[in-house]
Parts: structure tokens; C-alpha cells; sequence
């Protein structure tokens, strides 16, 4: 028994059977981080010729986040993938620095933004997320609460029309007042309906994808089983017109057609779903003035008509001369204009950043978005359970789509919706929406990711562990699969060496080729 | 500071975020290349067992018996033996499950190593092993059947590289 482990090259065992280090996670972290403090010493440094206001606070913060996160992550979901925490942080520092220079700039247009407070929201944030990976231990048992977190996602979207705690502001009924805090229930709705439909379609899609007639090379789905979809149809349309919120309307049903198409492979539902929302936008477009006003600026945004009315495209419009202001390379942090736009630290945080940074800064915070939705339907794509597929499938969808309708909407692409920009924008319930989704993300990614036989959800073998000890390692590197000791053990086998396998495939890259 | 200082920074600060993103998709590129089972790493790991295979051919054989912590993980992948468990056809289609040298439990249950959501599937289906440098198919009493070649699967039998197994509306086959 001793004999052989001298022959085995220690490196090689230690190598396979330690959990990742996380060094390519660690070191896209500082550089994330000093992304975000450069960010805001350069604002001060603009601004003032000094370092800004609240700037070891801010710098503190964001470390100190980003330390416990990647630290949580490592001891609770070690195979997770290393690239989206990071994403995450780094969009996280630029907006805060981004509200910190509307605050410092101490203009009218400033009024309302408050980097301290966001800091404190993304704090609780990372809080959150931090919980939800220590005590989620495995996403599919989120599966059982499919029905609840219906029944969580029309109550949380019905709350703010209740009186007494539903409150109206700039036009939309979508916040509740508790206390001194105003939340905005329907951020956490969009969470709780990806679980929602990600259990409801993981159960019903073979009659989805199965039944119905062909027409024209295009396989419909049966009237009955249109239901579902025409009761989401139908409550976003509701929350259209009852909450004047175009934007989360947008989202909800742009989230329930994307996982009908990731459920059931059908090309029929994408086109469903866009016939029903393109009529359902015309008739809102017709039928409610705010929804035709939105409309009207977008297509005659520089009538100047338009541009003077009130609420009309004055506010896009001057989005777009501070993205021209800022051209290829941006006028630096600090030195632009952003604050003339209202809401230029929430919903046009967008073009406040593209003045500032220019194409080339925002090309790299798209690309940014871009690799943290593809390391989501990648997660999406490895997951070996249905539910964790269409989880992770919702999840990136919703963040891809955000980005578009915000993106496309102040660069004039779409109509104007106000949905926030995901970890950058200002606002407390997005924020703590946005790392709830994160949360779920790294969770789902780790069991995709996780070698089959990690003590992480394979019990350790009790009997036969002794013989197979390898000196100098502890006892755990022996594992079965639960539900499988008498399969395994009687073939008299040695059962694992969890020494040299593929599954170091999934292990922590090492570092080298990160730092070069 | 200067307007210099300021454009130098100005320009940094973009640097500092591609140097990010660049970053970033290096990670993503080297998980790629090694998913796909052909990462430089993993080509020198093979390099290796097959030179720590080569050089005590004479001794090897007998040699194997009492080594039961090298033999195992050579044996199973060694030079052509297959790393990944792929599924190549059903709703789960595009999943690869990385082989180790344990075995794989196919089903409907949620503690098994491939969880089947699929309503023609039993909850403990079928599993697929390592014995003496070889995978085995077996399945386990299953009400629908195991098929390989549009056979029914009955008791263990060997299970080669690249032969698809059906079980319910899924097929999997184990890849080089």
C-alpha cells in the first residue's frame, strides 16, 4: 500500500484534489477594485484638486466587499465561476464612482444622488448574496417553492398598488414606503418569477413542445396551452397600465417568452410572444399618453417641440450630446457635463459614464455585461438538471435584457423604458435585487461546475477510507456518490483516488497566463 | 496637475479596464480550450501517464495488481479512454460530466451524478462504471429499459467509447 504513493508525482495528486484556489477570481477582484478606487481619485482629482469626499469610505467599502464575497464564495461554492464576481464588482466601483462624481459635482442636476447610501445598499447587497450561498446549499431545492414564488411574484407586484404603502413617484406606482425606506417590490418579483417559471416549465415542457399542429413548417402549440403565457401576457400588460412601469412590463414578459424558448426549443413561441407584445405596445402606445408620449420622443427626439415639451426628449436628448461630448476616449472623469441630464446617477448613468469614459470605456463595460451573461447560459448550458438550466438560463436573460432595454433606450435604439442599469444605477432595491441574482448565479455555476465526487455532495465512504489513505493528505479525498456505497463497494475496487482525472478540468486555472 | 498628467490618466484609466476585460476572457478562453478536453494542461497530463506508463512496461503488468492508487487513474482514461460523459440527445442535451473513478448514477432521483427530468426515466435508471480499464453499462431494474444499438440492455455489459445509450428520451455515449 505504501509502495505506489512514492511513484505518484505529489504535485499531481495534491493538484486534483484540493479545491480551487480561485487566484484567477482573486486577481480579476484587484484589478476590479482598483478600478473602482482609481475611479473615484480621479474624480476628486478633477474636481478638486484633491481626494474626494467619503473617498476612504467608498475605497474601504469596496474592498472590504469584494473581500468577503470572493471569500464566502471560496468557502461555500469553490467550483463557481471565477469570472462573475468580479464582472459584478467592477460594474458595481465605476457606478458608485460614477454617483459620487454627480454628488460631488454639487449641481442642481445632483440633487439625489447619494453615494454613501448606495454604498450601504450594495453593502447589504453582498450582505444577502453572501447568506443565500452560505444556506442555499443546493439551487434545486428552490424548485419546491415553484408555486410559492408565483404566488410571491403577484404579490410583491401588487404591492404598491395597496393604499397606504403603494406610493406614485415621478409617474410610476411601483414603490412601497415601509419606514424611511421606499423599496421597489417588482425588482424582487423579476427574481422570484424566473424561479417560478423555471420550475413551472421544467414540469409542463413536453406538452409545450410536443402537442399542437404544424402550420407552414412551424409547430404551434395547442389553444389550451396557450394559457399560461396569455396570464403573463395579460399581468404584464396589467402592470403596464395599473403602475404606468413600461419598463418591468418589458422585462416580465421578455423573461417568460425567453424560457419558453430555452424550455421547449420552439421558434413558434419567440413568435407568439412578439406578435402579442408588439400588439399589446401599439394598443398601450394609442391608449395611454404616457406610454405615446415615450413613443413620440424617441421618434421625433430633436423636434424641437418635443425637446421643449414637458416630458418630452429633452432628458434623452441631452443624453445623447454628452455621449458626442465624450466621443472616442471620453473627456475623463470629472471634467464632463453629465449632471446636466436629469437622473443622470440612475437611469442615465449610461451616458453620464459614456461622456466620461467615451466608446472605448463603455465598449469594455458592454463587453463586461457581455461575459457575465455568457458565463450564465454557459452555466446554464454545463448544469446537469433541468431546473438549474432554465434558473441560470432566466437569470442571465434577465440581465442581458435590462442592459439592452436601458442601453437601447438612452442611445435611442428602443423607446425609452425606465428599468435601472444593472449594478451601476442608483437605487437601493435594484441593487440588493441584482446581488440576490448573483447569489443564485454562483450557486447554480458551483453544481455545475463541481466534480462528481467532491465531499461537497458526495458522502465520505466510512469503512474503506483507511487503506486508501494517502500520507499526507487528510481522509476526505475518498468519496461516494450518495445512494451508491453498496454499488461501489462491492466490486472489492479500490473505490476513488480522486488523484489524476479530468475533473481537474474544472478546477481553479492556475494563475499563470492571468498575470502575464 | 497638469493637462498631460490628466490625459495620461485619462487614457490609463481606459487601459486599466480593458486590461480587465482582457483579462476576463483569458479566463474564459482557457476554460474553453479545456472543456473541450484539449487545454495544454491537460495534453501534458497525458503526456505524463503515458510516459509514467511507458517507462516500467516490464514490470507493469504484475506491477498493476499492487498499486491500487496509481492503477485506477491511469487505467480508466489512460491515453484514449474516455474523460467525459456527454449528452447528446434530450432536453439535457450539451451536458458533459467529467469522468472520475467512481461511478455514474443515471436518473430521475436527485441524488443522482446525471439527474434526468424525464418522465420515461426510473429514479434510479441505470449507471455506468470503471472496471479494469473499462466503462460498463448496467442497468438497474429500470421500467422503460436502457438501450444501446435499439437493444435492451440487460445485466452489465461493456460500454465503448462513443456508442450512444439510450435511456427514456435522452442519449448518452462516453467521449474521448
Amino acid at each position: 500500500m505504501s509502495a505506489p504513493v512514492q511513484t505518484l508525482n505529489p504535485d499531481r495528486v495534491e493538484g486534483a484534489t484540493r479545491r480551487p484556489m480561485r487566484l484567477a477570481e482573486l486577481w480579476l477582484l484587484v484589478l476590479a477594485v482598483a478600478a473602482g478606487i482609481g475611479a473615484f481619485a480621479l474624480v476628486g482629482l478633477a474636481l478638486h484638486d484633491s481626494l474626494p469626499h467619503h473617498f476612504w469610505f467608498e475605497s474601504l467599502s469596496l474592498a472590504a466587499l469584494a473581500l468577503v464575497a470572493h471569500v464566502v464564495v471560496r468557502i461555500k461554492a469553490p467550483y463557481a465561476d471565477q469570472t462573475i464576481l468580479p464582472a459584478v464588482v467592477l460594474l458595481n466601483g465605476v457606478g458608485l464612482a460614477m454617483i459620487l462624481r454627480i454628488q460631488e459635482s454639487g449641481t442642481r442636476g445632483a440633487a439625489g444622488a447619494d453615494v454613501v447610501r448606495n454604498t450601504q445598499w450594495s453593502a447589504l447587497g453582498v450582505v444577502l448574496a453572501c447568506l443565500v450561498i452560505w444556506f442555499l446549499k443546493d439551487h434545486r431545492s428552490l424548485r419546491k417553492l415553484t408555486y410559492t414564488a408565483m404566488i410571491a411574484s403577484l404579490v410583491l407586484l401588487a404591492l404598491p398598488l395597496l393604499p397606504g404603502i403603494g406610493r406614485s413617484i415621478n409617474g410610476a406606482r411601483i414603490w412601497i414606503h415601509l419606514g424611511a425606506f421606499s423599496v421597489q417590490p417588482a425588482e424582487f418579483a423579476k427574481i422570484t418569477l424566473v424561479i417560478f417559471f423555471a420550475g413551472y416549465l421544467v414540469t409542463n415542457r413536453d406538452t409545450l413542445a410536443l402537442a399542437g399542429p404544424k402550420v407552414l413548417g412551424l409547430q404551434l402549440p395547442r389553444i389550451r396551452d396557450l394559457g399560461p403565457i396569455i396570464l403573463v401576457w395579460a399581468a404584464s400588460l396589467a402592470v403596464l397600465v395599473l403602475q404606468s412601469d413600461l419598463g418591468t412590463s418589458l422585462l416580465l414578459f421578455g423573461i417568460f417568452v425567453a424560457m419558453l424558448y430555452l424550455a421547449t426549443q420552439r421558434f413558434s413561441w419567440v413568435l407568439i410572444g412578439l406578435v402579442l407584445f408588439a400588439g399589446g405596445a401599439w394598443v398601450a402606445s394609442q391608449m395611454f399618453a404616457h406610454v405615446g408620449w415615450r413613443v413620440n420622443a424617441w421618434l421625433n427626439a430633436f423636434d424641437p417641440a418635443v425637446f421643449n415639451a414637458r416630458g418630452g426628449s429633452g432628458q434623452l436628448v441631452g443624453g445623447l450630446f454628452g455621449m458626442a461630448n465624450g466621443g472616442l476616449f471620453g473627456t475623463g472623469w470629472g471634467q464632463g457635463f453629465p449632471y446636466l441630464v436629469p437622473f443622470s446617477f440612475s437611469d442615465f448613468i449610461y451616458t453620464s459614464l459614456a461622456e466620461e469614459l467615451g466608446l472605448t470605456g463603455m465598449l469594455a463595460i458592454l463587453t463586461v455585461y457581455l461575459v457575465f451573461v455568457e458565463r450564465g447560459l454557459r452555466t446554464a448550458l454545463t448544469v446537469r438538471d433541468g431546473f438549474g438550466k432554465l434558473l441560470a438560463g432566466g437569470l442571465a436573460f434577465l440581465i442581458a435584457l435590462q442592459v439592452f432595454v436601458i442601453v437601447g433606450g438612452v442611445t435611442r435604439l428602443l423607446p425609452l423604458t425606465g428599468v435601472t442599469v444593472p449594478f451601476m444605477a442608483q437605487g437601493g432595491t435594484s441593487m440588493l435585487a441584482s446581488w440576490l441574482l448573483i447569489a443564485l448565479l454562483l450557486r447554480i455555476s458551483d453544481a455545475a461546475r463541481r466534480p462528481s465526487y467532491d465531499p461537497g455532495i458526495a458522502q465520505i465512504a466510512a469503512t474503506p477510507v483507511a487503506e486508501h489513505v494517502i500520507p499526507g493528505r487528510d481522509n476526505t479525498g475518498v468519496i461516494v456518490i450518495p445512494g451508491e456505497n453498496g454499488l461501489n463497494s462491492h466490486d472489492g475496487e479500490p473505490l476513488t483516488d480522486p488523484g489524476d482525472t479530468s475533473t481537474t478540468d474544472v478546477l481553479a486555472p492556475v494563475p499563470s497566463g492571468v498575470g502575464q | 496637475m497638469s493637462e498631460l498628467t490628466f490625459t495620461l490618466l485619462r487614457l490609463g484609466y481606459l487601459v486599466l479596464l480593458w486590461v480587465f476585460v482582457l483579462t476576463a476572457i483569458g479566463v474564459l478562453r482557457r476554460d474553453l480550450s479545456t472543456r473541450a478536453g484539449g487545454g495544454a494542461k491537460e495534453r501534458r497530463r497525458h503526456r505524463d501517464a503515458e510516459r509514467a506508463a511507458a517507462a516500467p512496461v516490464p514490470a507493469a503488468a504484475p506491477a498493476s495488481a499492487p498499486t491500487p492508487v496509481a492503477a485506477p487513474q491511469s487505467a480508466p482514461r489512460g491515453a484514449t479512454g474516455p474523460t467525459r460523459l456527454v449528452v447528446v440527445a434530450g432536453p439535457l442535451q450539451g451536458t458533459s460530466l467529467p469522468l472520475t473513478n467512481s461511478s455514474i448514477l443515471i436518473g430521475r432521483s436527485p441524488g443522482s451524478t446525471l439527474v434526468l427530468d424525464d418522465d420515461y426515466s426510473s429514479s434510479r435508471h441505470a449507471r455506468i462504471f470503471p472496471q479494469g480499464g473499462q466503462w460498463f453499462l448496467e442497468d438497474l431494474g429500470s421500467t422503460n429499459g436502457t438501450f444501446v444499438n435499439d437493444q435492451r440492455v440487460t445485466g452489465v455489459v461493456p460500454l465503448p467509447p462513443g456508442v450512444g445509450v439510450q435511456i427514456g428520451r435522452s442519449v448518452v455515449e462516453l467521449q474521448g
